[in-house]
């Protein structure tokens, strides 16, 4: 047994303004393959009376906290918050996955999901000149502070993505430092795996940090950074803006070409979550050479590549085709040549599902960045 | 009694709106003997009702019963009928009202023109205008010239110069001669026409302004406006209507679909509307989508032979007079109402796949179709807080205009003198709207009738129009 105040729970979730219309479940990427089904769990929720039990909910580990399922309702319900908050329910029980545990305590001791020292965090920037926010570091008063996130700084092929950025920006004159070892995890993914108490003082920490070093602007390489910051610290008056809104703001110029036919993936955490469609499409629009197609469930409509809320660490309900590998065939139906997206779990979940479907030499997975960069 | 009718002015009513409540209400009060200015801004009266092609539940043909009573209003000695003509301002107060009314240049003289189309033929963008789908009689669907008439029904049946479109009012040349001009036997054509302005006095006010069709561009994973095969039920009744552009023939792209789904609630019972766009939500029920959907379902049956037909609904609303009777009809006819509202509409092949939990199932299914006819609702119109400034009305909080009492005063607004008549209020259906129409009429009449002095004795409240 693991109950809920179920009662207390449908007040702080606004879920008696459910209408048991569906929309939610019938636009769910994972519904149609796993056991999750918010509407009804939300109707279990409403039926439960005093109590629910959270025990061998099992598909509630299944959600990609896609957003889908808010950005359908007509009645501003959000099942994707619920989800998260019973995540959490669970996670306050001591009941952690595994993979989850390890992922939690490493974000605790080394300010990173992913079990890497603190050390190594900047080591991805060694040679690149790039200034520091850290103590001794000289960019103090720069307008902008680039934060990396934690797999643009350890994962080696995402590293490329973070170092194509320092390239545009210093090509663009853009004034910015990052902070170097001193940056830690966002926490967007701790929220959704349900540690609030942990997310609450990662977001306190960067909190005083971003504050101690006077920045203002932040820029940052992921959506989910992004979004965090935007929508779940506490308003601190720093401007967030995902790198490819900066990028559209201040139009690069560019001597060579890229030319390829280029499909866009919208990172979920991007577009659905924060509504910014045009502003990547903008930036791929204005490299020379990109014929842009799209896929047919493009913005609004984007597939989940299943590589947010946590589930870069978990199986879920069903372990099959992950939406990737159905993401990727939609790409390959287009004909582009590259799938371009903007969101380091997108690029690593794609980039997969290309190798699983052995279509590496059919279709190339980019983030937008390298593109960028190729054709500078 | 009212003073100026004392004076010798003859009691009079402005009407404003040509729609079914407009024609209703200008019926009642100049049969009653008054004199009534009823003014339309598009160039014919109708309104919705026109585009429609039969009503629910008894399966009328809408412009069989709806084309008598225009020409009532264009015959009627106590009705001045001034279409392609706005409002421009109003004074005064309840029993003595000054309105002014702008009348549109048509650039055709109403007094000449024979009806008869040759300038329409001969017109250089014949068959290459279409109009926007939110006015437009065929909802878009259609093209036709830059000088029509809406539909052949029209009241008056006169032509009109679309100014958006014609190559003349546009560039300021349209080739070496004026072909419209040259095929016009009647020499009804005058492009030095100019806006013209007319004041009248009137009694008493009835605003019968009607609504706006919600944009579905605004729900984007329906579909709209990306797949051809994603229509609306106001274009499926122009493609039932013998009087559209298929002839009554339910085509798309020359094709007639096999497997149709209807979807309810678009952009009804949605609040969370304008999350993004910076426009309202639309909280309220729209009230007509449910029988329009069971209506659309039985025609698309009865014309389609063979024909797979799905509604998705979150609740069927069938409370009028012969309603359930007639969803029992449509069920019984082998139409498949599956409960749960579709998420997403998405290209499959060269069909289309609807997407939706079946909420009785519990599962999540994915319905073919050729064509998905999006449910979409009714809301304020887009120049309603127009209106509402110059007449002086409070809104409800879903925009429309409010009624002073919501159970006992249901056509009076705020403004003493001013009743409100037919959508312009909330969403109605015909029945409802002829209903609301007669009792705005009536309470207009209950002004011009004399009793004005014991109705608005609270004279502050009758000064509110400065």
């Amino acid at each position: 047994m693991l109950k809920i105040d179920s009662r207390q729970f449908i007040q702080d979730y606004g879920l008696y303004a459910c209408i048991q219309c569906g929309k939610c479940t019938g636009g769910c990427p994972m519904a149609i393959k796993t056991r999750l089904n918010p509407r009804m769990l939300i109707y279990r929720l409403l039926i439960a009376g005093n109590g629910f039990d959270l025990e061998g909910r099992e598909e509630l580990w299944d959600c990609t906290t896609c957003s889908t399922c808010y950005s359908r309702c007509p009645k501003l319900v959000n099942p994707m918050e619920a989800v998260v908050a019973l995540r959490s329910a669970i996670v306050e029980n001591g009941r952690i996955h595994p993979n989850v545990k390890t992922a939690l305590e490493s974000t605790f001791r080394h300010g990173n999901p992913l079990t890497m020292p603190r050390e190594e965090r900047a080591d991805w920037a060694k040679d690149l000149q790039v200034k520091s926010f850290a103590a001794g570091g000289a960019a103090e008063g720069a307008e902008y502070l680039y934060f990396v996130g934690c797999t643009p700084s350890y994962d080696p092929r995402v590293q490329k993505v973070s170092r194509a950025l320092v390239s545009l920006f210093q090509h663009n004159g853009i004034d910015f430092g990052i902070l170097g070892v001193e940056e830690s995890c966002c926490g967007s993914e701790v929220r959704r795996l349900g540690e609030a108490g942990l997310f609450e003082m990662i977001s306190e920490e960067n909190g005083e940090l971003f504050k101690s070093v006077g920045a203002e602007h932040i820029i940052t390489t992921s959506p989910h950074c992004f979004n965090t910051f935007k929508n779940d610290y506490p308003k601190n008056g720093v401007q967030v803006q995902h790198y490819t809104q900066v990028l559209a703001e201040q139009p690069l110029s560019y001597s060579g070409k890229f030319d390829k036919t280029v499909t866009y993936h919208d990172p979920c955490y991007l577009g659905k979550h924060n509504h910014v469609f045009d502003e990547p499409r903008a930036v791929l629009k204005a490299i020379p050479g990109v014929k842009l197609v799209e896929m047919d469930r493009s913005r609004e409509k984007s597939l989940c590549c299943e590589g947010g809320g946590g589930r870069m660490w978990l199986e879920g309900t069903n372990p099959g085709t992950r939406l990737a590998q159905m993401r990727v065939q939609e790409a390959l139906e287009t004909g582009a040549e590259v799938l371009a997206t903007a969101c380091p779990f997108c690029l690593l979940t794609l980039e997969e599902a290309v190798k699983h479907l052995n279509a590496e030499d059919r279709l190339r997975v980019m983030d937008i960045a390298e593109i960028a960069v190729e054709a500078m | 009694m009212i003073e100026y009718a004392s004076n010798g002015h003859k009691p009079a009513a402005l009407v404003i709106g040509g729609g079914i409540a407009g024609i209703q209400a200008a019926l009642d009060i100049a049969e009653a003997g008054f004199k009534v200015y009823l003014v339309e801004r598009s160039p014919s009266i109708g309104g919705r009702m026109s585009q429609l092609d039969k009503t629910f539940p008894t399966l009328d043909c809408s412009s069989c019963i709806l084309t008598p009573r225009m020409v009532d209003v264009s015959r009627h000695p106590n009705i001045d009928l001034l279409t392609y003509s706005e409002v421009a301002e109003v004074s005064g107060q309840a029993g003595d009202f000054r309105v002014r009314i702008r009348k549109k240049p048509r650039y055709v003289d109403e007094d000449k023109c024979r009806g008869c189309g040759l300038c329409a033929q001969a017109c250089r963008l014949s068959g290459r205008v279409s109009g926007d789908p939110g006015v437009d009689f065929n909802a878009g669907i259609a093209r036709r010239a830059a000088i029509f008439v809406p539909f052949p029904q029209a009241v008056p049946l006169v032509y009109t110069v679309d100014p958006q479109a014609c190559i003349y009012l546009t560039r300021g040349v349209c080739g070496k001669t004026f072909l419209c001009k040259d095929a016009c036997d009647a020499q009804a054509i005058d492009f030095s026409q100019t806006e013209q302005y007319l004041d009248v006095q009137v009694g008493t006010i009835v605003v019968a302004t009607g609504f706006d069709i919600f944009d579905a561009h605004r729900r984007p994973e329906m579909g709209y406006g990306v797949y051809p095969q994603v229509i609306t039920t106001l274009e499926f009744e122009r493609l039932a209507s013998a009087s559209g552009p298929t002839a009554g023939k339910i085509i798309l792209d020359g094709k007639m679909p096999k497997q149709i789904v209807f979807i309810h609630c678009v952009g009804s019972r949605d609040r969370a509307l304008g999350r993004w766009d910076g426009e309202g939500s639309n909280p309220y029920c729209s009230r007509v989508c449910c029988m329009a959907v069971a209506k659309q379902a039985h025609l698309a049956h009865d014309r389609i032979p063979g024909a797979q037909i799905t509604v998705f609904y979150m609740d069927v609303r069938a409370f009028g007079k012969g309603f359930e009777e007639f969803y029992d009809r449509v069920r019984n006819e082998g139409i498949l109402y599956r409960r749960g509202n579709p998420s997403e509409v998405i290209r499959h092949g060269d069909k289309l796949l609807v997407r939706a939990e079946d909420t009785l199932l519990g599962e999540l299914v994915e319905v073919e179709a050729d064509l998905v006819v999006l449910a979409v609702g009714m809301q304020p119109r887009r120049d309603a807080s127009g209106v509402a400034e110059m007449l002086h009305l409070e809104r409800s909080e879903d925009g429309f205009f409010l009624e002073d009492h919501p159970k006992l005063r249901p056509v009076e607004s705020n403004v003493p003198g001013v009743y409100l008549a037919g959508c312009c209020q909330g969403p109605k259906d015909i029945p409802d709207t002829v209903a609301h129409a007669k009792a705005a009429a009536s309470a207009a009449m209950i002004l011009l009738a004399g009793n004005g002095q014991r109705l608005f004795a609270n004279q502050e409240k009758s000064s509110l129009l400065a």
